[in-house]
């Protein structure tokens, strides 16, 4: 078995009431395994041990330039959080009036064009791999609000730019908008509340996906090639059937 | 012993399968500054785009006919904006429905706007200090009957489509206005003066931050879709995903601007709505593609994947 | 870079040649990533005998 022994262990052990004079409760692995702590403790170790979170070893497979597309996303998305982090300290009018603020809203530009390259790159590269199969379905899918959380967050950094394009975005966004009946509760033409969106709100779910996303990859491992499928030892009881 | 599912446990599942080496951290690493690397060179080169915003000073001073059209265009109710319908005012000039089902008229005016009010007759009034031709006009007009000022309103608007310059003002054929000439031509110093500007921006308080005013007022005039035409923005011109300049747009909404190009959409009066329920529904097809036949077997069809894990499979065939 | 970009038109596709270019270098980097040989480690043969 590849997960990591020790911690997590649901093995019931006859241990002393309380810990050795000289140690603490923790130090005995066994006594401390009830409650939810130690629950969430067990199925994370069982889906997620440190060495799937950081593994030195891959399947053969796996070595085609076709899987490095996310990770240079995330690279990608590193660079627009910094890049926006300086904009955001530096007040929305900075990059008009200098060439370091404009040059960091050039960072922020490419970063982002090379965030939704290499996003679209890695969504065809699953797509033609078929990435959902044995069980990854929900990695496809949150992969696919992923992006389209990406395109609404993107259209609301070009409304906070405060500029010609801007405004001229707003203007025509406004009747898409207004049409589904949400130009009430979401004014494309309300620069302050497009601002916390799109530099508070989206980032924040969007952080938070791409963790998820990275966990469901990490726990299940890569998929393996069409073709050879997974085909489950008929005589282990843990198995419970073919690929998903 | 808790069961493990087929895809947790990962020795079952890759059985058969060699594994190599792997420096995850580093790949990140190289990943990171990889990009760090590109974004930075097209930074110093290529820079970003950053047309400066149009303002209803500039409009005024490039096109004082056609802001003074608009301008009457509010005071009367005819303009794009006073007849929008929700989110902004009844009426339903620009609401977008799809036979019984609207739900822009269903969720109401939320961002009251009262055009005649609030782009004319509001700064006005607050730009009466020391000019008593300005108040006693106003005054005029706050008194006519509603009659009244529509016949002075329809008489101006008929007139400003044989409208000149003269002497930097807008000038039109004599007629039976009452005191919408001064009020216009008030209107249109102030907005030469910037003043405009910042009373549509800030006729409530200090602080603010929300634009929609001035933005509804410029769009309702020729000169600011003018600007947008010359730079190729217009929906009709795949708009959507262009940026100004020579630099790359948002080619992400390929797919979204391409309905505002062919029929039906192209010409609907609910073309907008069409679109966002086209593209919802496609999107719920992206999100769903695992399960749905057809579009999930067409990987095994199509076998591109040949081409990725072509190594594995000639491992597979020794 | 302010200036006007230069458009491509076919039938109902009015493209930018930004845009154009930005795309057409993503299906490149698509098919160069499926052919192009991956480095493989040099313990490779070892590998095998690794399992």
């Amino acid at each position: 078995m590849s997960e990591a022994s020790g911690l997590g262990s649901s093995r019931e052990v006859p241990r002393p009431a309380g810990p050795a004079p000289g140690t603490s409760r923790t130090d005995s692995p066994g006594v401390d395994d009830r409650g939810w702590t130690a629950a969430v403790r067990r199925r994370l170790d069982g889906r997620l041990p440190l060495e799937e979170v950081l593994p030195t070893r891959q399947p053969a497979f796996v070595g085609s330039w076709v899987y490095v597309f996310g990770v240079v996303t995330i690279a990608a998305l590193v660079w627009v959080l910094v890049s926006g982090c300086v904009l955001a300290f530096m007040g929305s009018a900075w990059w008009h009036t200098s060439s370091l603020g404009h040059f960091f809203n050039s960072i922020h530009f490419w970063s982002v064009q090379m965030f939704f390259i290499f996003m679209v790159l890695h969504l065809w590269g699953q797509y033609w791999g078929a990435g959902w199969r044995d069980g990854r379905a929900k990695t496809w899918m949150v992969g696919v609000v992923l992006f389209l959380i990406s395109i609404v967050t993107a259209f609301t950094g070009y409304l906070i730019q405060q500029n010609f394009d801007s405004q001229w975005i707003a203007l025509n966004a406004k009747d898409a908008v207004n049409s589904t009946g949400l130009g009430g509760i979401f004014n494309v033409l309300n620069f302050g509340q497009m601002y916390g969106i799109h530099v508070m709100l989206f980032p924040i779910a969007l952080t938070l996906l791409v963790v998820l996303h990275i966990v469901q990859v990490r726990s299940r491992g890569v998929v393996r090639p069409i073709g050879d499928p997974y085909v489950p030892d008929s005589g282990e009881s843990v198995s419970t059937g073919g690929p998903r | 012993m808790s069961a493990r599912r087929p895809g947790i446990d990962k020795a079952d599942y890759y059985r058969g399968i060699r594994m190599t080496p792997y420096d995850l951290i580093k790949e990140i690493a190289i990943a990171t500054v990889g990009i760090l690397v590109v974004v930075l060179i097209l930074s110093a080169v290529l820079s970003s785009p950053d047309v400066p915003s149009a303002t209803i000073q500039a409009w005024a001073k490039a096109d004082p006919v056609d802001f003074v059209t608009t301008a009457a265009s509010e005071l009367s109710g005819q303009s794009t904006t006073a007849q929008y319908g929700p989110p902004y005012t009844s009426g339903s000039g620009s609401t977008q429905s799809i036979g019984p089902i609207e739900p822009e008229v269903w969720a109401g005016v939320h961002i009251p706007v009262d055009a005649p009010l609030d782009f004319v007759l509001q700064p006005l009034s607050q730009a009466t200090v020391g000019d008593q031709t300005l108040a006693s006009a106003l005054n005029t007009f706050n008194d006519a009957s509603a009659g009244q000022q529509a016949k002075w309103l329809n008489a101006y608007t008929n007139a400003l489509g044989s409208a000149t310059l003269v002497d930097n003002e807008v000038s039109v054929p004599s007629g039976s206005y009452g005191p919408v000439p001064i009020l216009m031509s008030r209107l249109l110093s102030l907005a030469r003066s910037g003043g405009l500007d910042a009373l549509l921006l800030t006729s409530d308080h200090f602080y603010q931050t929300d634009y929609t005013k001035p933005l509804l007022f410029m769009n309702d005039g020729g000169y600011f879709v003018g600007l947008a035409q010359a730079q190729d923005l217009t929906g009709s011109q795949w708009g959507m995903m262009n940026e100004t300049g020579r630099y790359p747009g948002q080619a992400w909404l390929w797919l979204y601007t391409l309905w505002y190009q062919i029929p039906p959409f192209n010409t609907a009066s609910n073309g907008d709505l069409l679109v966002v329920v086209v593209m919802t529904i496609l999107s719920l097809g992206l999100l769903l593609v695992p399960f749905i036949p057809g579009v999930r077997d067409i990987p095994r069809w199509i076998p591109v994947h040949k081409l990725i894990w072509r190594e594995h499979y000639r491992s597979m065939t020794k | 870079m302010n200036g006007p970009a230069p458009y491509l038109h076919w039938g109902f596709i009015l493209i930018s040649l930004p845009n154009l270019i930005l795309i057409a270098v993503m299906v490149l980097l698509f098919v160069v990533a499926l052919i192009a040989p991956f480095p493989h480690n040099r313990a490779k043969h070892r590998d095998d005998d690794d399992e």
